[in-house]
């Protein structure tokens, strides 16, 4: 049972609250895309020990989509953003270096 | 015999006494018993039969580990099984049976299997019941279900006559176990100022320390613990509740507690049981220890018990467990049991001391000098008795059994094997173990806490729960955690307490250490599943060494008590077996909830009709008092049709059909999901969503869409209406109107945030009613208000006006391939337009209709429905649907999709038409048979049902189905498989639009 920190609605939320969306920072594949990365688009992803980026949605409470970087393992929550940004802040970042100095999450790091 | 002493009983209250009846037998007990002590009170110590030799078994334990004396409780709506008798309060008019034994618990037919034990060994089941194949369903199935499981089950048909309720509270810090530890520790968190809450499981406060004994600053322990609760009391900011067991703690400072709140006294008012759903920002396990019994043979005869279990017998409830007990230990802290029954003046004819120590400890000395005999080195090579104990033979604890030394004679064995610290909470969340060779113990390892959001640990172990044994360590302990729990560091010193020095325990695992196989046979490890050291071992032999598959191979540490006596045990022996350390076996997971909670605690309110809140159209009432047969669809309810006196349902529903095809149906569609979608952008965004092109949609036009997810797969449809050059209203299924609206916000806020679109869900905002019929025009006409004519609003279109003076949005879309109105009103106008409906109707023979008929319509007319034609591996190509796939569009959702080898393939099944050759109709789902097997030797199919009804309009059975080659096989009969697999039906493949191909009827 998880708690999260909506970005949109500022409220520390319950997992109750929350719907699961899969990996954060999904690049889309569409026509004209090769047979490869469709198919990595659509079924290839992370699954680490450790920080990894997830989508949120803030479902019974505002609605609002975020994400989320949390270690797998610790459970630890190293920050919560809006779902309009294309990477990783970097004060998340750095607070997953400090935790895991040297930590690689597909093109991040 | 055990009876109730004369004297004493620190819980008892010799004043009242309470009747119960056990297997219908009137027995009398003291308030403040449990149903353990009072039936030890009355020499009941068979208590119940073993699950798999049903060997007779007495009580072994005080409190909630015990896994022998389950009983099942209370009668009818209320019976509930497998209730440990150890953790029952006593009321008056308590009824309990004893399980797992027939006919008769002193006399037990199933008993023949402990005769057999040396043909049923670990992997039994598994090993005996492979062969032959078929009898597994016929034979051994129905024998082995007979006799398996623990107690009944209570009788399906009832329904439990008790409420529940979940209760929430937030805390700073959350104290599991009000023993001394947890006193000590709420009291210091409480004077932060935090709010603290204290649960403990049993009715009392203080633990075993009220038993075991001692002086703490100078005072009597029980006067010390009356001081802690009287100041934890006084403090506004701290809650304790008894009768409260921990159950379990999840990820981020979540647990929860189980309360019990009348059990006790059954007549009290209010719920049964609470379920706590507590959120806190620390949690503090001060869940004290169990003890481990030793592993002798005969160790599970009705007599043997833990050492301190008789200890909390004799002191609690004044219970002598027998004139004679013998003490068998590895610790010095069995001695304090011997100690008190000497003091109770019962006999202790013998303690047997698998150590040999130099010098006598403290507590040895004071046995001694008691006059007790002390047998060093020495183990018990069997215990003599069958229902109940009459005496010990004892050996060299160093042999491998079978020289018996002495045979000493005693109605009870107390026994003590060490202790371990109850860690299982610790564990729910991920808190990790150290191996503690000098205490034989598991024990928290303070560095690999249970982490929380911010990283920070979040359950700390307190007194005994941490591995703190003695009373002195407890309350060091308890001052530290609640340091760990708050960050502050100490105001004052830990109290002072003065014990007995101990000397330290030797792990036993075994006794005699070398015992024989003939011995190791009859050592019980786990006492509620029936494993024995032998079987442990023989896992191990096989194979098994993971101590997660032992466990499964063996049924050790399973059902009930979860092995709360016996694993530490098991994996010692199994370890021993594979020549490994005990910390590199491990333990097994350690699961939530503690011991188990209530099937009700659980559902708490959430049952009967609020279970789950029902969604009512504006002409829910008007169906439901017309005779509306219902039937779910998402939280809605809809008619499945709308009987008429002395009908059945298949009757009322063909004549639905017939009556909306000659005259004039009504139906409720008012749960049909109604999304707009607002904004510069809509039309692009629809395109994306759409396999059809929305863009070019006119405002006042209609156009039925499908829209597919990123997998190309079919995931709804509907119809869209350009309201303005910035609105459209999608008109979703029933069902999917909120996983659409999800789906449309998920793509505009994470994927194309920049465009100018906004959605809203406005199913609940109107009614709709969908005018059908050849007298549909008619209806509308007499009502007045708008111009509903073939020029005025022509298929397809819609049309803003008044009907009577209420305003109303109509739309001239068919469902049903009849001409038919859509009109959708705000929800507040909907039962006033339906009553109008209903009574100007009447002359045009008005009839409502339910969703059958409009799923035998829509079938007729070969319109496929989301969820029959499609199973979420459906694309629009295999239904044909071409025509409704944009070729124009660079991108929309599932154009990559389709051009994947599989979906692109040839040989994908379609849709057709299925007409049965006898006119009978096809079952749901059935499978059209090929010729041959595939690799598992199953039957070749090639196609199968996807929609099948009676039409009333042809007069025989129509079907849709996705058929392999289908569109090009027209014609062809193919044959469709019964549930039975051999019973065929023949149908004829055939275009699915089986009524009024060319539309004529719509087009009016």
């Amino acid at each position: 049972m998880l708690t999260l920190h909506c970005p949109n609605c500022g409220i520390q939320a319950d997992e109750t609250e929350l719907a699961p969306g899969g990996e954060a920072h999904l690049k889309r594949y569409g026509p004209g895309s090769s047979d490869d990365e469709f198919h990595s688009y659509l079924f290839t992803r992370e699954n680490p020990r450790g920080p990894h980026f997830e989508r949120w949605r803030h479902a019974a409470g505002c609605g609002k989509w975020f994400l989320a970087a949390r270690d797998t393992v610790t459970l630890e929550v190293y920050g919560t953003y809006p779902a309009q940004t294309l990477e990783p802040p970097q004060d998340i970042k750095d607070a997953i270096t400090a935790k895991h100095p040297g930590w690689q999450w597909r093109e991040f790091s | 015999m055990s009876t109730r002493l004369a004297t004493g009983g620190r819980l008892i209250d010799r004043s009242k006494q309470q009747s119960f009846t056990f297997n219908g037998k009137r027995l009398t007990g003291c308030a403040g018993d449990t149903l353990a002590s009072a039936l030890l009170a009355n020499d009941q110590m068979l208590m119940g039969r073993s699950f798999k030799y049903h060997r007779p078994r007495g009580v072994v334990a005080s409190g909630a580990e015990e896994p022998n004396a389950l009983v099942g409780l209370g009668t009818g709506a209320r019976f509930e099984p497998n209730q440990r008798a150890t953790t029952t309060e006593l009321f008056d008019g308590l009824s309990a049976t004893s399980q797992n034994h027939w006919p008769s618990l002193e006399f037990d037919v199933g008993a023949v299997n402990t005769k057999l034990a040396r043909f049923l060994p670990a992997g039994f089941y598994y090993k005996t019941f492979m062969w032959p194949r078929s009898f597994w369903k016929h034979v051994y199935e129905p024998v082995i279900r007979q006799s398996a499981g623990l107690g009944k089950a209570p009788d399906a048909e009832t329904r439990d006559a008790d409420t529940y309720e979940h209760f929430y509270a937030y805390v700073d810090h959350l104290v599991i176990g009000g023993g001394i530890a947890g006193l000590e520790t709420a009291k210091r968190l409480g004077e932060t100022g935090a709010r603290v809450l204290l649960v403990e499981q049993t009715a009392h406060w203080g633990g075993r320390a009220p038993v075991d004994g001692g002086e703490v600053e100078g005072q009597p322990v029980t006067e010390y613990i009356a001081g802690l609760l009287a100041a934890l009391n006084a403090m506004e900011n701290v809650t304790l509740r008894s009768r409260t067991m921990g159950a379990g703690i999840y990820d981020h400072g979540y647990a929860l507690a189980y309360e019990r709140l009348s059990d006790h006294a059954p007549t009290t008012q209010g719920p049964r049981h609470r379920l706590w759903r507590i959120r806190a920002g620390q949690i503090v396990t001060a869940t004290g220890a169990i003890e481990r019994p030793l592993s002798f043979a005969g160790n599970d005869i009705p007599g043997v018990m833990l050492a301190s279990a008789v200890r909390d017998y004799v002191e609690n409830w004044a219970i002598s467990p027998g004139d004679r007990t013998v003490i068998v230990t590895n610790n010095d802290d069995a001695y304090r049991t011997a100690l008190v029954l000497k003091s109770h003046g019962l006999d202790v004819p013998a303690i047997i001391d698998a150590r040999v120590l130099p010098t006598d400890s403290a507590l040895m000395a004071e046995a001694r000098a008691k006059g007790i005999a002390i047998h060093q080195g020495h183990a018990i090579d069997h215990v003599m008795g069958t229902k109940r104990v009459r005496g010990v033979a004892i050996c060299s604890h160093a042999g491998e059994g079978g020289a018996v030394i002495e045979e000493i004679p005693c109605e009870c064995v107390a026994m003590s094997g060490g202790w371990s610290p109850v860690v299982h909470l610790w564990s729910h969340c991920g808190g990790k173990l150290n191996w503690d060779q000098a205490n034989a113990m598991f024990r928290p390892d303070l560095t690999r806490a249970p982490t929380g959001d911010k990283g920070q640990a979040f359950v700390t172990p307190a007194g005994a729960a941490n591995g703190a044994m003695t009373l002195g360590d407890v309350l060091e302990d308890a001052v530290a955690a609640a340091e760990r729990a708050s960050g502050d560091t100490r105001t004052s010193d830990a109290p002072k307490a003065v014990v007995a020095v101990e000397a330290p325990l030797a792990p036993v695992w075994m006794m005699p250490q070398g015992a024989s196989i003939k011995h190791r046979m009859k050592a019980w490890l786990d006492y509620q599943n029936d494993v024995k050291v032998s079987d442990v071992q023989l896992a191990a032999r096989e194979g098994f060494e993971s101590v997660e598959h032992a466990k499964r191979y063996t049924t050790l540490g399973m059902a009930t008590d979860q092995g709360k006596l016996s694993n530490i045990n098991g994996l010692a022996i199994l370890s021993g077996a594979l020549g490994a350390e005990i910390p590199q076996v491990g333990t097994t997971t350690f699961r939530p909830p503690y011991t188990p909670i209530s099937m009700g605690a659980i559902a708490g309110e959430a049952r009967a009709e609020i279970f789950q809140p029902i969604r009512k159209t504006p002409i829910h009432d008007w169906l439901d008092k017309n005779g509306a047969e219902w039937e779910p669809v998402g939280h809605w309810r809809r008619p499945y049709c709308i009987k008429q006196a002395g009908e059945t349902t298949e009757q009322a529903v063909h004549r639905e059909v017939k009556n909306t095809r000659e005259n004039l149906g009504l139906l409720d569609a008012s749960t049909l999901g109604k999304l707009i979608v607002k904004g510069k952008d809509a039309g692009k965004f629809l395109d994306m969503l759409y396999t059809n092109m929305m863009s070019t949609l006119k405002p006042g036009r209609c156009r039925y869409g499908l829209m597919c997810n990123e997998n190309g797969f079919l995931m709804d449809d509907g119809v869209v209406a350009r309201i303005d050059e910035d609105t459209f209203l999608c008109h979703t299924t029933s069902g999917g109107a909120d996983h659409i609206h999800a789906h449309m916000e998920d793509w505009l806020q994470c994927e194309w945030w920049d465009w100018d679109v906004y959605v809203a869900n406005v199913t609940e905002q109107y009614g709709q009613i969908a005018v059908v019929g050849p007298n549909a025009r008619k209806v509308l006409e007499a009502i007045g208000g708008m111009d509903v004519s073939k020029e005025a609003l022509t298929f397809m279109g819609w049309a803003d006006g008044e009907l009577a003076g209420i305003p109303v949005r109509v739309y001239r879309i068919s469902f049903s391939g009849e001409l038919s109105y859509e009109i959708a009103v705000k929800a507040s106008y909907a039962r006033e337009l339906w009553d109008l409906l209903m009574s100007v109707g009447k002359q045009f023979n008005v009839m409502p209709y339910g969703t059958e008929a409009l799923h035998i319509m829509r079938a007729e007319k070969g319109f496929i429905m989301i969820g029959d034609e499609t199973d979420g591996t459906v694309i629009p190509q295999d239904l044909n649907l071409h025509w409704a796939i944009s070729k124009k569009k660079e991108d929309f959702m599932g154009k990559r999709a389709h051009e994947r080898a599989d979906m692109a393939r040839e040989d994908r099944w379609k849709l057709v038409g299925l007409e049965t050759v006898d006119g009978s109709v096809l079952p749901d789902g059935a499978y059209a048979v090929g010729e041959g097997t595939n690799a598992n030797g199953q039957r070749n199919v090639i196609g199968r049902v996807t929609s099948t009804y009676h039409s009333p309009t042809l007069g025989r059975g129509i079907a849709m189905g996705l058929v392999l080659h289908g569109p090009d096989r027209m014609g062809e009969v193919i044959r469709f498989a019964k549930t039975d697999g051999t019973t065929m039906i023949d149908a004829k493949i055939v275009d699915p639009v089986f009524y009024d191909k060319d539309g004529e009827m719509q087009n009016v």
